[in-house]
């Protein structure tokens, strides 16, 4: 697989690291919900289609990656720099 | 010249003989021989027996498809079990064995089962090691006692006891066009995309080049095929974008067109060139692919279709032609289809004598009856072949009229033959097509799965995208000169004759045959995933190169459904066996980076022990002539708390933390506070996970307002950074904070000791020392021996000790500086071993003890977890479970039988009790040189309330059962006195 990393051009698998589902939300760092906290860490969608999730460069620029990949194929649809979504995301 | 040698002909080297062993026989073939043409060419018709029946099998098939023929090669004291005879080139000195008989490959005791038939069926192994449910032998171990002998008597080769001695490699490589197949196809392809410039690479799993080229008879542009051939093979190595792999098997077909490859480099020699591996494993990323992996041919099943003797009708003409060798002197040929007159007329060219054509098929096209005129023999349309007999060799077939399906005893007769060429059609190797994620699609006419729409970048050439004749394969621009014959055979699979007369196999390898098939239709197991698992079909080493097509047709037969309806199984990497040794190859052994800190080599001038941890090396004991490592490192632990000692910190996590909002970001990811620390002090800090659960801990230092130097523990240091930065990209990017790995900047060493203030003071410049200007957790700037340094003042071991930081490149001159600077005070360089010990007698807690699985509250930290602020974890600390009175906790343990206590070992309450409940585990353990006894740390039920008490630790595994007092895990000067002073 090969995942088009936005500072470093296509590279392969190997050089990066699986950081999680993108979609998940963390609750405001107070909050005492436990119901919301207990989604945030254990709960997961296990998607069969396009999944949003965070990638790593660790092997290369280290910069925190958002994908979304088709689980089914392992075709990367989208890439992003994970900083600059989640500001748009803050933004909206 | 041997009985089954033909005159002349062939893709061999005459003048070139070759010795070789065969069971112990020496025999000899030619240079361009296969182990199994040689064989052939030996008069050796039995090669193996088969898996459950103990059957002679003989050759079948001349290429990967091979399922009979597998032998043992014996390289020296190594074994390697299950290759198949077709795909070992033959060298000097080759020594193999045949497998699964005993005593001998014509005498074989295990052949009783063949007899038992009925009783080996589909499922047997399911219905039998259930045992017995009602009778005397109901829940006894009878029956696992018999399966051991069953088991034994089943099988395949074995492989041997001794350590791999082979070097393996991996390669990766990048190519515009990687083409997998050397045939027609293949060679078309890489020349068109040699011309256009592009960088090819051409992977043949045989050792030489061609496919079918090699032994099919065809003009290509007014030369013989096999000089055509010759000249495009050295037109492609001449060229400069070409890189030409032989005895290289394409086998895996990954995401984004990568592929994995096996090169078998030395395989085919007697003797290796010097640094040869014998593997190499290629990862080949492609930016096009071109499958030309051409078809396997498929068996026709009938009864005793397995007599040694019998074989596909290529393969036949394969021997014949490319190797020169004959499989028999008086052959017949039995098909559904036109390609094996083609076969027949290389047979008869080389030799052989054609007794009979036999066609299931009542018309077949001019050019058919063209090859048979040539081939000589009787041509029986209509006809099929009923039976086979001859038990180390075909002897004869039964061959009767055959229409519609209907089998009539009226015209039924005999042949003698010594050989028998088969021919049920062509299945195209769409192998890696399939693992590349496409189904396959069912052709009517072909009688065959067809590769469907690429789902990657790749395209189909030749056989495998069904194009048979080499006109097809080569592509338009060619002038071909062939045999116009009709590819698509009549769509019969097998012969069934009315009265059973013996087994009709499908699957060679694994001994199914087609009545297993119907037994599991009867029984359920329709679907083609159930009838592969429940029969076995085409999970034999072969995969089913030869039997997946039959069986799923046999199978749909039974159902009374098309084939097209029954689906296929999809084809999972490796297409053929791939060694371990080339998987692992430069991961392991010499080929792992080493971490070396500054002090390395003054480390192993002093005689240190060195300890791996991670990829680190670092000291575990300075042997002093003689010592054991118990006596090294209590010698070392008791002068740093005598006088003082001196041990390598390099190798803990270094990172700094720069931006406005460094303050603010460490009170996230700490529990405690660190926007409140004051420049130029430290302070120990512990992180969770989300979950409440410790992550890591460490003392980070304010440099700066806005600049931190954070440590975290040696082994956690990779992934305290991506935790940092996962926050900070996907969580918090709002904050200004920047993370950078410092690890290797810094060379460190803590002084440590009642007189380690002293040592300092010989040695440091620049600044003052005592208590007001370096008070405990306080930092310092100033030089030694000309290197600027930074000191910080804190303990780990529970003395008076500073850490003392300077660059990388300076850090033997400091060391030196501070070990001269020692001198007067004895001072002590001490390891890991010694280390520990002092910071078990102090119950500081690392690794072994934030586990994973432990609480703030299990280590008894929770002191360090803020009440003022929100960090990673403060929502989920306090839930149920972590707060549960029976999480075991940390404690001190200290043996009553003064003897030494083992890491691991579990601690119970009472030896007596059976079974023995654990109350929990020791994580770390040593002699302590300040207590005068055998202590540890442990995790245990309760932690502090059982304080006091007496338990026992229990470990089976190295026999050590004995009395422990459970009591604080603080055992050397709680209050903290020594340090701080």
């Amino acid at each position: 697989m090969l995942i088009p990393c936005p500072y470093c051009g296509p590279r392969d698998l190997s050089e990066f690291t699986y950081q999680g589902d993108a979609t998940r939300v963390r609750p405001d760092p107070g909050s005492t919900d436990q119901a919301a906290w207990n989604a945030y860490v254990y709960d997961r969608v296990n998607t069969a289609g396009d999944h949003s999730e965070f990638w790593q460069h660790s092997g290369g620029c280290r910069a925190h990656l958002r994908i979304v990949r088709s689980t089914l194929t392992h075709e990367v649809k989208s890439v992003a720099y994970a900083r600059d979504s989640i500001h748009e995301r803050s933004r909206a | 010249m041997t009985a089954h040698r033909t005159q002349r002909g062939g893709r061999i080297d005459r003048s070139r003989i070759i010795r070789f062993t065969f069971d112990g026989t020496a025999m000899s073939g030619h240079s361009g021989d296969t182990l199994a043409s040689a064989l052939m060419a030996n008069g050796i018709s039995v090669v193996g027996r088969s898996f459950k029946y103990h059957r002679p099998r003989g050759i079948f098939a001349a290429g990967i498809d091979e399922p009979n023929a597998l032998v043992t090669v014996i390289r020296g004291k190594l074994r390697e079990p299950n290759v198949p005879a077709t795909q070992i080139e033959i060298y000097d000195g080759l020594t193999v064995e045949s497998q699964n008989r005993f005593p001998s490959l014509s005498f074989d005791v295990g052949a009783i089962n063949g007899l038992a038939g009925n009783l080996f069926a589909a499922g047997f192994y399911y219905k039998t090691f259930m045992g017995p449910v009602v009778g005397p032998l109901k829940g006894t171990r009878f029956w696992m006692f018999c399966e051991q002998f069953i088991r034994r008597a089943a099988g395949l080769g074995r492989a041997g006891y001794e350590a791999d001695t082979d070097r393996y490699e991996k390669m990766f490589a990048f190519c515009d066009v990687l083409v997998v197949g050397s045939g027609p196809a293949g060679l078309a392809a890489a020349q068109r995309a040699a011309a256009e410039g592009k960088r090819v690479i051409l992977a043949e799993q045989d050792g030489t080049l061609g496919g079918a080229l090699r032994w099919r008879s065809a003009t290509i542009d007014g030369q013989p095929a096999a000089e055509w051939l010759d000249t495009t093979e050295a037109e492609l190595r001449a060229a400069g974008n070409v890189t030409i792999l032989p005895r290289t098997t394409v086998w895996g077909y990954y995401d984004d067109n990568q592929f994995a490859a096996l090169e078998r480099v030395t395989d085919h020699k007697s003797a290796p060139a010097i640094g040869e591996p014998r593997h190499r494993q290629w990862t080949i990323r492609a930016k096009d692919v071109v499958l030309a992996t051409g078809a396997f041919e498929r068996p026709i099943v009938f009864p005793g279709n397995d007599r040694p003797g019998i074989l596909l009708a290529g393969a036949a003409a394969r021997y014949a032609a490319q190797f020169g060798t004959l499989p028999g002197r008086r052959v017949a040929i039995f098909t559904n289809n036109d390609s094996a007159y083609e076969a027949a007329v290389a047979l008869r060219d080389a030799g052989a004598e054609i007794a009979a054509i036999v066609d299931l098929r009542a018309g077949i096209s001019p050019a058919a009856r063209d090859l048979a005129r040539q081939a000589g023999g009787e041509l029986l349309l209509g006809h099929a072949v009923t039976n086979a007999g001859g038990t180390k060799r075909l002897r004869e077939i039964d061959v009767q009229p055959f229409a519609g399906g209907t089998i009539t005893d009226r015209g039924k007769r005999s042949i003698v033959v010594d050989c028998l060429a088969v021919s049920g059609g062509w299945s195209p190797a769409i192998h890696l097509a399939s693992q590349a994620g496409a189904a396959p699609v069912w052709d009517e006419a072909l009688q065959a799965f067809l590769p469907p729409a690429p789902s990657q970048r790749w395209t189909g050439a030749g056989a495998f995208a069904g194009k048979f004749s080499t006109a097809d394969a080569l592509g338009g621009e060619f002038e071909v000169d062939e045999a116009e014959i009709d590819y698509a055979p009549a769509p019969v699979f097998e012969i069934r004759p009315a009265k059973k007369s013996g087994k009709s196999f499908v699957d060679f390898q694994h001994d199914v045959t087609a009545s297993d098939i119907r037994l599991a239709n009867r029984e359920g197991f329709q679907s083609v995933e159930h009838l592969k698992r429940y029969t076995t079909l085409g999970m034999a080493t072969d995969q089913g190169k030869t039997s997946n097509v039959p069986g799923l047709a046999i199978m749909a037969a039974a159902r009374g459904i098309p084939i097209s309806q029954a689906g296929t199984t999809r084809f999972r990497p490796p297409f053929s066996a791939v060694s371990i040794g080339s998987l692992a190859a430069d991961t392991h052994g010499h080929f792992k980076p080493e971490r070396l800190t500054p002090m390395h080599d003054w480390h192993m001038q002093h005689g240190a022990r060195m300890y791996s941890a991670g990829l680190w090396y670092r000291p575990m004991i300075y042997g002093a002539g003689g010592e054991t490592i118990e006596q090294a490192y209590v010698r070392e632990a008791a002068a740093v708390r005598e006088s003082v000692g001196i041990v390598d910190v390099s190798t803990l996590g270094k990172i700094a933390v720069q931006g406005p909002d460094a303050g603010a970001f460490l009170d996230r990811v700490y529990t405690n506070m660190f926007s409140t620390l004051p420049v130029m002090k430290a302070r120990y800090g512990l992180m969770l996970r989300e979950e409440g659960i410790a992550f890591d801990d460490g003392t980070t230092w304010r440099l700066g307002e806005h600049e931190f130097l954070m440590t975290t523990t040696t082994a956690n240091a990779g992934k305290v950074m991506q935790h940092l930065e996962y926050y900070l990209d996907c969580v918090w990017p709002d904050l200004r904070v920047h993370v950078t790995s410092v690890t290797d900047e810094w060379a460190g060493g803590a002084v440590a000791g009642p007189n380690a203030r002293k040592v300092l003071e010989v040695c440091v410049d620049g600044t003052a020392l005592d208590n007001d200007a370096l008070p405990f957790m306080g930092i310092v700037r100033g030089e030694i021996a000309g290197a600027p340094v930074l000191i910080c003042r804190l303990s780990f071991s529970g003395e008076l000790a500073y850490e003392v930081y300077c660059g990388a490149g300076h850090g033997t001159h400091v060391w030196d500086a501070l070990m001269a600077a020692g001198k007067p005070f004895a001072i002590t360089p001490y390891g890991l071993e010694a280390l520990g010990t002092l910071r078990i007698e102090k119950g500081h807690v690392t690794g072994a003890e934030i586990d994973g699985r432990t609480s703030p509250r299990d280590l008894y930290l929770d002191w360090m977890l803020s009440k003022k602020k929100p960090y990673i974890g403060s929502a989920m600390v306090d839930r149920e479970g972590l707060v549960a009175e029976d999480r075991v906790r940390l404690v001190g343990i200290v043996s009553l039988d003064d003897r030494p206590l083992n890491g691991g070992a579990h601690i119970v309450e009472r030896l007596e009790d059976e079974p023995r409940d654990s109350i929990g585990h020791i994580t770390a353990v040593c002699y302590s040189p300040a207590l005068g006894k055998y202590i540890g740390l442990a995790l245990v039920k309760g932690g502090k309330t059982r304080h006091g008490q007496r338990a026992h630790i229990s470990d089976p595994l190295r026999n050590r059962f004995g009395p422990v007092e459970i009591v604080s895990h603080h055992f050397f000067d709680p209050e903290g006195s020594r340090m701080h002073g």
